[in-house]
């Protein structure tokens, strides 16, 4: 991705545009509208002025008179510094006026105005009319009484107002440019948000993406996901062929195993029988070699992302103890589960898996109708589980043997096992941060301990 | 008895099925979930054992749709020994699993141990004296009182009522009584048939030692 | 140019002038050391406005000044009619707004225009420089034993009760032949309905009618006259000062103040429009001073220190109303009325 492409910039840039367009256009309103409301203004004014201009015309002795009403005037110069002129005329002939303004009007019907915008000495000007009917010597006469304004206030008030908008337009860009930067990286977040989701998220974790997103980001969700559902697709697809693979060698392994047994039970002599027994435990090993080897395979890889779920491991302790308590009937082993509440936080399928080979190996190696106990307890910031058994022991070996890769303990005789049980718990629990400990029972057999921080 | 054994490989499934019923249980065999569906229609089963991958489908997603309509507990039967998969069978509704290949005497007890957990299966009990042994969930009683039985003596029963009136030797027992992952010697058999022997005065009935041939149970 | 005929036909017509030439009060020259010479028009008289000119030389001795005086409805006609001035000064402000708003006025802008306040200039076209209030002024002796009047409402009482003493002695300006007289009188008679009594008990004593404000001073500090009324401020403080006056003085009523602004304007016939340019600057950068000092015209801020009921008169189209024709001739009837009753 080269900075160039950056949505950030993109979107503020965008949204920049649309800030300008409407700064622009926002001015552009404002300075109209000031402009009519100042033309308004004055017109309302103007058609004032020339209405009490008209109500004063009055007709004494045969002729029509008009005394300027000063309130007419003082009007026109309240709002600006404007050029007045006024024109009174009485059909054609002028009564009064400093400047022919009316040259080139019609005059209004009666009791209507009139508003016109004239040039009168290369200005324009604004111009009101307004004709009232006077009897004169018992005859009506016309008079139109014009009041006309230059334009310089109105263009003053409306460039004020004009500057004004666009200060506030100006600010307003600046301002909209800034929280346009802000909204696109807010916005942005969000993305960020889910490619960190993404990135937490270990390479076994193809479950799709559930984060709330804005709808916006819906169709780049749906692609993730669909590329995650590929991808899970394909890592399915590897895990089926290695399961596949495994199928293959258990399901004959399986079959000459119950073939055997059935043939053990049919054959007479000894020897024969030793032979089937042979048969039999070297198909036990290999399986759980096989097995073995695969969860070791899963925790490695598993435990490369530990994910922080709280896991109780006195839950953890029962569903181990409750899977292997038939195995452990076989042989009259009493499994001994004493728990308290302990939580930590981890994976709850490699614990499991931790402590079952674990216990798997203490009922392996204990001999019939003795006892397993798993206990679990907190001690020191630290949760414990402690599997104590009365099997063989671990003889004089460093405990590091036991945990490398297929290295069974010394005393174990005949019983079937690949020596990984050890190395797969202790994978697990460095991975959650943990020790393991192993100690002589009391002596007489093995104590394992997985010790795990709390949460 | 009655066992559904839904498993594609024939020959595993033939093995299975001799195996089993050399402990004098009945098996039928599916070979596909389609034929699993139909014998499940025809017959009542106290037991299902479900192979995962099967032709026509995955044994777990059989499972999710069964788990309504019927009552049957169901062993799952696994080649795959990958971690999640067989917590996912549980969480699926399989009542437990075991992985192949697997001894049968450790699927016999698992087997019982879904029975006693599930209760209210069909009965299938034997008389042996004054007491009442269920084959199904193994337990002895009574009257109302029940005989504790350890697993090896409960086991050793079972060989002894199956083959009811029969003079069992030491190594048939052995054989018969014990996975193959341990040396066990027929002295360990004078010890559990000795306890056996014990506790089945309470209920009136006695096992025979025959001299230079083996032993016999009476009163069955 | 048909309104240009039209404005000079309505200018003669209202002001009731005949073609003539410009009738000349006083000019003099103040030659410069260049060529350019900046040819004022003014109502003002030459011994009050000279410390204008003299400044202006200080600065600029290079320019110089050619000052006319005449009254200002001449000075009026004289614009209008298109005559060729740098600056025209008048103390008619009616009359000067008028040449303003009538287009006859170039526009001027510079650092010192901006400083003026607002009622002291109309747009670029028109500034003041001095705020003049109209006064009273009585001769001492004329009117020893009677108490000084102290508003209208006096004056008039004072002149009912001794009619005796004032006929025939009392000065005021001739409305119809003076334009600061017709612009005061208006003013007045807006602003306060005593004008028309004080006209009329002025009228019943027989006054004597003047064009200037300066004759009417004149005749009251030498016992012609017991009152002039209506006269010029400052012309009054300045013959009070000159040696030999002592049997004058003056009042400024309490009532209300009737204060005028002398104004300049560049008219559109302007030959040196930066000299002109210049000159007013001069002018509004003396105008805009805080005290008078010896000057003879006062300074705007005059018009700001005294405490004014109504402030200067505006500058403002309202200065149009009383121009109007219809008007004038119903404010002279009324005023003839008034004031020439009955002789």
């Amino acid at each position: 991705m080269t900075p160039n492409s950056s949505i950030s910039r993109r979107l503020t840039f965008l949204l920049a545009c649309v800030a300008a367009v409407l700064s622009v256009l926002s001015w552009y309103m404002v300075t109209e509208f000031a402009r009519q409301a100042a033309e308004r203004t004055q017109d309302n004014i103007l058609e004032a002025a020339a209405t009490i201009i008209a109500e004063a015309l009055r007709s004494e002795d045969g002729e029509v008179r008009l005394e300027l009403p000063y309130s007419a005037f003082s009007m026109l110069g309240a709002i600006s510094e404007d050029r007045v002129f006024y024109h009174v005329a009485t059909g054609t002939e002028t009564l009064t006026g400093n400047a022919p303004i009316n040259a080139n009007l019609t005059a209004p019907t009666t009791g209507q105005t009139a508003l016109d915008t004239i040039t009168y000495q290369a200005e324009p000007v604004r111009v009101a009319s307004v004709t009232r009917v006077i009897l004169n010597n018992q005859a009506p006469v016309p008079v139109t009484v014009s009041v006309g304004q230059t334009r310089n206030g109105v263009s003053l008030i409306a460039n004020d107002l004009s500057r004004t908008a666009g200060i506030f337009s100006i600010a307003f860009f600046v301002l909209a440019v800034g929280l346009s930067a802000i909204v696109a990286r807010t916005s942005l977040r969000q993305l960020k948000v889910i490619a960190e989701a993404v990135g937490r998220r270990g390479p076994s974790d193809l479950r799709p993406l559930r984060h709330p997103a804005p709808e916006e980001l819906a169709p780049l969700m749906v692609a993730l996901n669909s590329l995650i559902d590929r991808l899970a697709r394909s890592l399915r697809q590897s895990e089926d062929f290695i399961t596949e693979a495994a199928h293959r060698v258990r399901t004959p392994l399986a079959t000459v195993r119950a073939q055997a047994e059935v043939a053990l039970r049919r054959v007479e002599s000894a020897d024969e029988k030793q032979r089937m027994r042979q048969i039999i435990r070297a198909v036990d090993e290999s399986s759980r070699s096989a097995g073995q080897l695969l969860d070791h395979a899963t925790v490695a890889y598993r435990a490369e992302n530990v994910p922080d779920n709280r896991v109780d491991l006195a839950f953890v302790a029962k569903v181990a103890t409750d899977a292997l308590q038939p195995t452990a009937d076989m042989k009259d082993i009493d499994i001994g589960l004493r728990t308290e509440e302990t939580v930590v936080l981890g994976d709850r399928v490699l614990l499991e898996s931790a402590l079952r080979n674990v216990l798997d190996n203490a009922v392996k190696y204990s001999p019939p109708e003795t006892s397993v106990s798993v206990t679990v307890f907190k001690a020191d910031g630290f949760g414990q589980i402690t599997v104590s058994d009365h099997g063989p022991g671990l003889g004089t070996a460093p405990y590091d043997r036991y945990t490398n890769r297929f290295q069974r303990g010394e005393n174990v005789g005949g019983t079937v096992g690949s020596g990984l049980g050890l190395t797969i718990a202790k994978d697990v629990v460095v991975a959650h941060r943990g020790t393991i400990e192993l100690t002589d029972n009391e002596g007489s057999g093995t104590c394992v301990s997985l010790i795990l921080p709390l949460a | 008895m009655r066992y559904l054994l839904v498993e594609d490989n024939q020959e595993l499934a033939e093995a299975v099925v001799n195996r089993i019923e050399l402990d004098g249980h009945a098996v039928d065999h599916a070979a596909s979930l389609a034929q699993a569906s139909d014998c499940l229609a025809a017959a009542d089963y106290d037991l299902i054992l479900l192979d995962v991958m099967l032709p026509d489908g995955d044994g777990r997603d059989f499972l999710a749709t069964r788990r309504d309509v019927s009552e049957t507990p169901v062993i799952v039967l696994t080649a795959r020994s990958q971690i999640s998969d067989r917590v996912g069978a549980l969480d699926q509704g399989a009542d437990d699993y075991i992985t192949k290949p697997f001894d049968f005497a450790e699927l016999e007890a698992r087997c019982r141990a879904v029975l006693r957990r599930r209760g209210g299966a069909a009965k299938n009990e034997v008389k042996i004296g004054t007491a009442t042994f269920d084959l199904t969930n193994g337990t002895l009683r009574v009257g109302d009182d029940i005989i504790e039985l350890r697993n090896r003596e409960l086991r050793l029963l079972e060989v002894f009522v199956r083959n009811a009136g029969q003079i069992l030797s030491k190594t048939q027992l052995v054989d018969r009584m014990f996975s193959y992952d341990a040396e066990v010697t027929e002295n360990a058999i004078e010890v559990y048939v000795g306890r056996l022997r014990k506790k089945l005065t309470r209920a009136g009935a006695r096992i025979e030692t025959v001299r230079g041939l083996g032993y016999r149970l009476h009163g069955s | 140019m048909r309104f240009v005929d039209f404005a000079i036909g309505l200018g003669l017509c209202l002001l009731g002038f005949s073609a003539h030439a410009l009738e000349i009060e006083e000019q003099r020259s103040y030659a410069g050391s260049g060529p350019v010479v900046v040819r004022i028009l003014s109502t003002a008289d030459l011994a009050a406005f000279e410390p204008f000119i003299t400044t202006f030389q200080a600065q600029h001795p290079e320019i110089g000044v050619d000052y006319t005086v005449s009254s200002s409805a001449e000075v009026y006609r004289a614009i209008q009619g298109g005559a060729r001035y740098d600056v025209v000064i008048s103390s008619a402000m009616d009359l000067q707004f008028k040449l303003a708003n009538d287009g006859f006025a170039q526009t001027y802008s510079s650092e010192l225009t901006d400083r003026l306040p607002s009622w002291a200039r109309w747009r670029d076209l028109i500034f003041a420089f001095t705020s003049e209030p109209a006064v009273a002024v009585v001769s001492t002796e004329l009117f020893a034993g009677l108490p000084l009047p102290k508003t209208r409402q006096e004056l008039i009482a004072i002149l009912r009760e001794n009619p005796e003493r004032f006929v025939g002695a009392i000065g005021t300006y001739d409305v119809r032949t003076s334009g600061l007289g017709y612009l005061f009188a208006t003013q007045e008679a807006r602003i306060s309905d005593a004008y028309w009594r004080l006209s009329e008990v002025m009228g019943r004593l027989d006054p004597a009618l003047y064009c200037c404000s300066g004759q009417m001073i004149d005749d009251v500090s030498e016992g012609r006259l017991a009152l002039a009324y209506n006269v010029l401020g400052s012309y009054a403080d300045q013959r009070l000062a000159e040696p030999g006056n002592g049997g004058m003085q003056i009042i400024e009523f309490d009532d209300f103040d009737n204060v005028m602004l002398r104004t300049a304007i560049i008219p559109k016939t302007v030959t040196a429009p930066q000299e002109a340019g210049l000159f007013i600057d001069t002018m509004l950068a003396t105008g805009l001073r805080q005290n008078q000092d010896d000057w003879v015209l006062p300074p705007l801020a005059a018009s700001n220190t005294q405490q004014l009921s109504f402030g200067p008169i505006r500058l403002g189209p309202t200065l149009l109303v009383y121009l109007d024709p219809l008007n004038r001739r119903a404010f002279l009837e009324s005023w003839q009325d008034a004031v020439e009753q009955g002789l």
